[in-house]
């Protein structure tokens, strides 16, 4: 379960191969891991046959073009809406949440061609670093299945890395994408801000949230990237910019290329074996031509900061809808309204949730929000302006994904700031709304695996993509598979 | 300036939550040493600077005024805890 989507369409298309087979193998290969990843919130092995059969009446007509994800298994973050088919973003106050449409996301990969295998799990509402603060599914690291798969998009993560699917969606709002491909040893990207439709994507921090592909290879991801982005009238958020081909420019190589490396990164915390790895992936971009440049983020220090007042101030209202009364799940002890409000949002939200609502309504809250809200805003204009300026020099901002490989299940639920902080590296360039992929640039002694994060200039994938690809081709990191 | 527990029980009645004591309790510690940190952006000299609240260009966006389909009422309620005749039912809001 490790070929790609180029090695698929073309045994899928020579009819070496029927996508009911392919996805046959794919449900098969979920029922023999699934007890022990716990990537999936829900499996729709039945939609996915059906979806399947349309694909191979396509593969077989003159007149249907299969579409660049035509016949591949996919899954998709249970964060994003499906029509028909139970949406709960691992919580409970949306446990038997059925929607009544699909996300823009999910009526792409459809448009292109893809079997949705299943929802996966994730942090509840995407808040989180681990996948622990789902409500409704346990998701463990396929490389080691005492440590987590990295959060919040940890099932989408996990389910590539176990085989359980050939790529998979998730979203990131300060790291969610990047940090569990680290921590799985994939690919995760997270677009330009406004790059992907965000309708029908349920929201944490709208100003952040971003959807993007987790995959095996580089390629595959750029593929998926071009699936799903573009313009959507019904996400006025979403630009309207032209979608290059994504795959057009990934063997253009990295000849004079300008790698920014930001001293801010390289700090005092970071695993050595991290840091070793992320300079040797430096040192291989320059003999492939590349120039290194070195340069100053001076905001960095702020991010988490500056993220963790937004992006809670953000959530607080977003989640304001959850009450009881549109959809999900209602308490009524028979006291008014305002006692269903509480009594509901008490027993639905986990604890993670609970706290950043609370956290958000108070940086808002009279008397708070100047020196919180507000501030926050400015020093993020500070944060913007550090990338704008880096890029006058460099053309790539490399840096570690997350400043540890995987840590235990467990090691840091206890303290909500210890967790916030392994998202160090990732929040800067959320809070910038610039493109950054993770892919696999090594292995720790205990075989865990190390993300090395490419960062880009505004809408600018493809140069990203095409670094990452560079250094891919020339190394075999990517065609490690975890032993289950 | 550190969170009190009186702090954490008014900010729950704003965000319409309704936790145990013990639980104010916790959040308590876990919001102050969150805080504790956050607070370091006051050090951030932020004079003239602009707050960015979007990174990308926010503008109105108008579409021609043509009738569509949109989600059927039935769809829409088919969701809700107690929906009937097409409204949403909710406990009494005047005493």
């Amino acid at each position: 379960m490790t070929e790609t989507i180029k090695e698929l369409l073309h045994k899928l298309s020579s009819g070496a191969l029927t996508s009911v087979e392919l996805t046959s193998n794919y449900l098969d290969r979920i029922k023999e891991v699934e007890e022990r990843v716990g990537a999936f919130i829900t499996v729709t092995g039945e939609e996915a046959i059906n979806s399947a059969l349309v694909a191979d009446a396509n593969v077989n007509s003159p007149d249907d073009e299969p579409g660049p994800l035509g016949g591949i298994p996919v899954g998709v973050k249970d964060i994003f809406c499906t029509d028909g088919v139970r949406t709960t973003c691992a919580s409970k106050i949306l446990e038997n949440f059925i929607p009544p449409y699909d996300s823009t996301v999910v009526t792409k990969l459809k448009e292109a061609g893809a079997v949705i295998v299943g929802k996966l799990n994730m942090d509840e509402f995407a808040m989180g670093s681990s996948s622990e603060n789902s409500a409704l599914a346990d998701t463990r690291n396929p490389w080691d299945l005492e440590r987590v798969p990295g959060g919040s998009s940890g099932g989408s993560a996990a389910a590539v890395a176990a085989g359980e699917c050939v790529v998979s969606i998730g979203t990131d709002t300060g790291g969610s994408i990047r940090q569990p491909a680290a921590c799985c040893g994939i690919v995760g990207l997270k677009p330009t801000y406004g790059r992907v439709s965000r309708f029908g994507m349920m929201a944490f921090a709208s100003s952040l949230d971003q959807a993007g592909p987790f995959a095996r290879t580089v390629e595959d991801a750029a593929i998926v990237l071009g699936a799903i982005a573009g313009h959507d009238e019904k996400d006025s958020t979403s630009l309207d910019e032209p979608v290059p081909d994504f795959t057009a420019t990934l063997n253009d190589g990295v000849e004079g290329l300008r790698i920014g490396i930001p001293k801010e990164f390289f700090i005092e915390g970071i695993d050595p074996e991290v840091e070793a790895a992320v300079r040797a992936a430096i040192d291989l971009l320059k003999s492939k031509g590349a120039v290194v440049v070195d340069i100053s983020l001076p905001h960095t220090h702020y991010s988490v900061s500056t993220y963790y007042i937004v992006a809670t101030a953000e959530a607080s209202s977003n989640l304001a809808r959850y009450d009881g009364v549109k959809y999900g799940l209602r308490v009524d002890n028979g006291g008014g309204l305002m006692d269903m409000y509480r009594d509901t949002r008490e027993a639905g939200f986990g604890a993670e949730v609970k706290r950043r609502i609370m956290l958000g309504t108070y940086v808002l809250s009279s008397g708070y929000y100047d020196a919180y809200y507000r501030k926050a805003s400015q020093v993020r204009t500070l944060i913007k302006r550090d990338f704008a300026e880096a890029y006058k020099v460099c053309d790539v901002i490399i840096t570690p994904t997350a400043p540890t490989p995987a840590f235990k299940i467990g090691e840091k639920t206890a303290e909500p700031l210890t967790m916030y902080l392994s998202d160090i590296f990732t929040l800067s360039s959320s809070l910038a709304g610039v493109p950054a992929i993770s892919i696999p640039c090594g292995f720790t002694k205990e075989n865990l695996p190390i993300g090395l994060q490419i960062i880009g200039h505004h809408l600018d994938e493809a140069t990203v993509l095409r670094t990452a690809h560079t250094y891919e081709q020339a190394t075999e990191w990517h065609t490690r598979v975890a032993e289950l | 300036m550190a969170i009190t527990r009186e702090d954490v029980k008014h900010v729950a009645v704003l965000a319409r939550l309704r936790p145990t004591d013990e639980d104010i309790d916790l959040y308590t510690g876990q919001l102050q040493r969150i805080m504790g940190h956050v607070e370091k952006i006051s050090e951030v000299d932020t004079e003239g600077v602009e707050p960015t609240t979007s990174t990308v260009p926010l503008r109105a966006v108008t579409r021609d005024d043509v009738i569509k389909d949109s989600l059927p009422q039935e769809s829409a309620i088919k969701n809700a805890p107690i929906g009937e005749r097409g409204a949403f039912r909710v406990p009494k809001v005047i005493e």
